[in-house]
Order: C-alpha cells, then structure tokens, then sequence
C-alpha cells in the first residue's frame, strides 16, 4: 500500500478553462477536471505505438500447429 | 488489430515437477478462482499477472481503473484462507481438483477491504439478492494479492473449442482480418441474434463467437448444445472465411454496466476490434436501466475497443424482415418480438421453431440431443 498522490495539478490557460466551463455546462463532465482527463485520456490512447507480438516465432509455429488441427485454419 | 490492453498480452505459465512444489503451503480453491488463475496465465485478463492487490481495488472502487489508469471496472479477488499462517512475502501453491489447476502465488498483500464499498461501485447496489454481491458477501472480507503463475492444469471438455489470446489473435491474422467483431452469447442463436451478428459483420472483416461456458442453473440451454447450434448456424448461413468461434470459461457476475466493460475487455485481448453489446447486457432482475451498459462506455474513451450498440429488435410483420426501433416505422402491434421463452418452451416440446423465429438446422441441432437442458 503506498501513500503516492493520486493526483496533481495542470496549469491551462484562464480563457481556456472558461471555455471548458462553459462547454460542459449541462454535460455529464462534473468539472473543468473531469472533463480534461476525458480528452487527454482519449488523446493518450490514440497515439500509443502498436507493441510486438509477445510471442516468439516457436510460439507461433506451435500455435498454428494446434489451429490446424483444431481446423481453425487450412 | 489492437494492442492487448495495457500494451502486452500475459502470459504467466512455467513447467516443474512436482518435487519442487511438495514444500509450498496448499490452499484449494474453488473452480471459478482456478478459472481467474487461467484467465490470468493466458493473458484473457492482461494486463493483470495476478489477484487484485490493495492499491489497485482501491482505485477501481473509486475510479474503475487499475492503479496504472488503465480501465478496469471487475476486481479479481481471492479471499483469505486462513492455513499455515501465510503472510505477505511467502508464496503458496492454490489448487483445484475439478480443473487441474495448480498455480504459484507470491503473496504481495493481505489487506481488509468494506465488501460493501467493492458491490456499491462494481455492482451499483449492496442488496444481498444481487447473484454477484451475494457471492461477494460470501467471500472472506480478508484479500489477498499477488502475482500467479501457472503450473499445470488438466484437459478438460470442449478443450477443442478453447483458444487462448495468443491463439485467437494469430487465427484472425493468418485470416487477414483487421477489424474483429465479438459478439457473447450464452443461448443458441435464433433469427434475431443472426440479424445483429451480420448487421455488425457488414461493417468489419471478421465475426468472433465467444460463447460463455461454464456453471449454469436449471433450464438453461447445456454448453454442448450451444457449440452444436451454433455450428449448425456458421456452416450452413456463414461466409466460412468470415465467421469463428470458440469459448471462453469465466463466471457471471451479472454486473450490467461494469461487467459489460470488463467484457470488452477481454475480447480486446482476444484480438477483436468491436464488441456487441446488447440491452441489459449482463444484467439480472431490475438492478439496472435497459441501456445503461451503452453509457458506461462514455466514461472510457480509451478502452481501446469499439461498442457496437444494439436496442431491442423483432420481426415486423409489414417490413417483413428483422427490424429495431431505429430502422422501423410500425408500431409494436406490427412487431413480434424473438422470444427466447417461447422458443425454448417450443424446443422443450420437441417442437421446431417456426423458420422466421430460429433457422430449421439450429432448431434440428438442438433437437438432436436427448436432453438439451441443465436439469
């Protein structure tokens, strides 16, 4: 169990953060807060690098043996 | 096809001999934790490499994230057993006779944590009716976290149809499928089910059916029957080339809105693109509103995975073809809805199913077995 800060701060522009105040009145966003995790969340996951394959070549041959005698593939 | 969620597929498995488990502390565990651990070791549940640990119960109680942010919104709990007077450091062997399962734990925490702060976030009621609180409440409110890794388990039936991430996400490749549709069922298809599978084929490259096999109740359909109804479905109405299947093991929690997320989930991890999620999914009684597993997705967006979302749909009888609310202009008096009551009670006669309601080989699949009920 840690005691880390499960939050910190982000210093925005005071016009900007008006705008985001007025443009999420009447949304479901309950703050300026809220409503900036949401985009950077969506800007972070949009921009992740596709990872590798975690298996190896040894795998791969394994798992398409089984999928073909499963008759998965031909 | 998209990275495993949280950016690499699990896998967690190792091979020794049995004289080098003989001096760990034994704890059994029941069958459904045994499945966790499979999940687990096969990467079903990436990027988890273990049970729950107290920091990141924490957050998904609070946030529905691991403590990493990454979305998470159903704990993988194991409760305290209470031999040996195991302690954080030591690590144990956890058992199950009925699936094989033998796995190393390395005991990262032990904590107490309010069961009823765990059902009031991951089930929206602390009511004790509720199937998935109560099995909740049944659990010791003493965890325990840490990684697992697998060691053996045993062959069991419909192994056949079971295949791993790692399988599954090599399946769709050597197919030449870029955007998978998953589509979860635990009934065989009738006409209805057949209209929002192809509805959401027409838009992607490849349909995966992962049917859910495991523990039912009286009544329901048996898994045999199911993977043979459905069969019967992809050969004769199926594009070979377009449609799959195989199962996946892991318990109901019947928690709507969250477990529809952690559905996702999962099949993000199989390799699919697109998840179909139904009205009600996963709900039971009336703890949750008809729509309220489609808004969850609006607090996720990036889950990394697409919702296709379907409404209720029926036959109308002046359109002439499978319809929902949105494509349909006739009233309900024009509709008749698939009901899956009356199809099985016409089944339970041994009766088949008129063709607009279930294809005639589905219907003659079923019929086939003996008994085609839990009883």
């Amino acid at each position: 169990m840690t005691d880390e800060k499960k939050f910190t701060t982000i210093s925005i522009p005071t016009p900007l953060a008006n705008k985001i105040k007025k443009r999420i009145d009447g949304t479901g966003f309950t703050s300026l807060s809220s409503y900036v995790t949401y985009v950077l969340r969506e800007v972070i996951s949009g921009v992740e690098e596709e990872t590798q394959e975690a298996f190896s070549k040894e795998d791969e041959k394994r798992v398409k043996t089984r999928l073909r005698a499963l008759g998965y593939l031909d | 096809m998209p990275n495993p969620h949280g950016g690499k597929l699990i896998t967690r498995k190792i091979e020794k001999k049995a004289d080098d488990l003989k001096d760990y502390p034994t704890i059994k565990i029941n069958t459904n934790l045994s499945e966790d651990i499979l999940n687990i070791a096969n990467g079903v549940f990436s990027p988890l490499e273990g049970f729950t640990v107290y920091n990141d119960l924490e957050n998904i109680v609070g946030e529905k994230r691991l403590s990493d942010d990454t979305p998470w919104t159903i704990p993988i709990l194991l409760d305290y057993h209470k031999i040996n007077e195991i302690k954080e450091g030591d690590t144990v062997l956890l058992t199950n006779d009925e699936t094989g399962v033998k796995a190393i734990l390395e005991i990262e925490d032990i904590y107490d944590y309010d069961q009823k702060k765990i059902a009031e976030s991951v089930f929206r009621t602390i009511d004790e009716k509720h199937p998935g609180v109560s099995l909740l409440y049944n659990m010791n409110n003493k965890f325990i976290g840490g990684k697992i890794t697998l060691v053996e388990n045993k062959t069991r039936e419909f192994d056949e149809y079971n295949l791993s991430p790692m399988e599954t996400r090599t399946l769709f490749k050597e197919k030449g499928w870029k955007e998978i549709v998953a589509f979860q069922t635990r009934n065989p298809p009738h006409i209805g089910h057949e209209y929002v599978q192809k509805a959401a084929l027409t838009i992607v490259d490849g349909l995966f059916i992962n049917p859910i096999i495991g523990k039912k109740k009286p009544g329901d359909f048996r898994d045999d029957v199911i993977l043979k109804s459905y069969e019967a479905l992809i050969d004769n109405y199926y594009p070979k080339q377009r449609a799959t299947m195989s199962i996946l093991r892991t318990s109901m929690k019947y928690g709507g809105p969250s477990e529809a997320i952690h559905h996702a989930i999962m099949r993000k991890n199989f390799g699919c693109t697109h998840f179909i999620v139904g009205r009600d999914h996963a709900g039971v009684g009336s703890y949750y509103g008809p729509y309220d597993a489609h808004e969850i997705f609006n607090e996720f967006p990036d889950l990394g995975i697409k919702p296709i979302f379907f409404r209720s749909f029926s036959r109308c009888k002046k359109c002439n073809s499978v319809v929902n609310d949105k494509i349909c202009p006739h009233g309900p008096e024009d509709q008749i809805n698939f009901s899956g009551k009356n199809i099985r009670a016409l089944l339970n006669q041994g009766k088949v199913p008129p063709e607009d309601m279930m294809r005639k080989e589905v219907a003659e699949a079923i019929l086939g077995f003996k008994q085609a009920f839990v009883e």
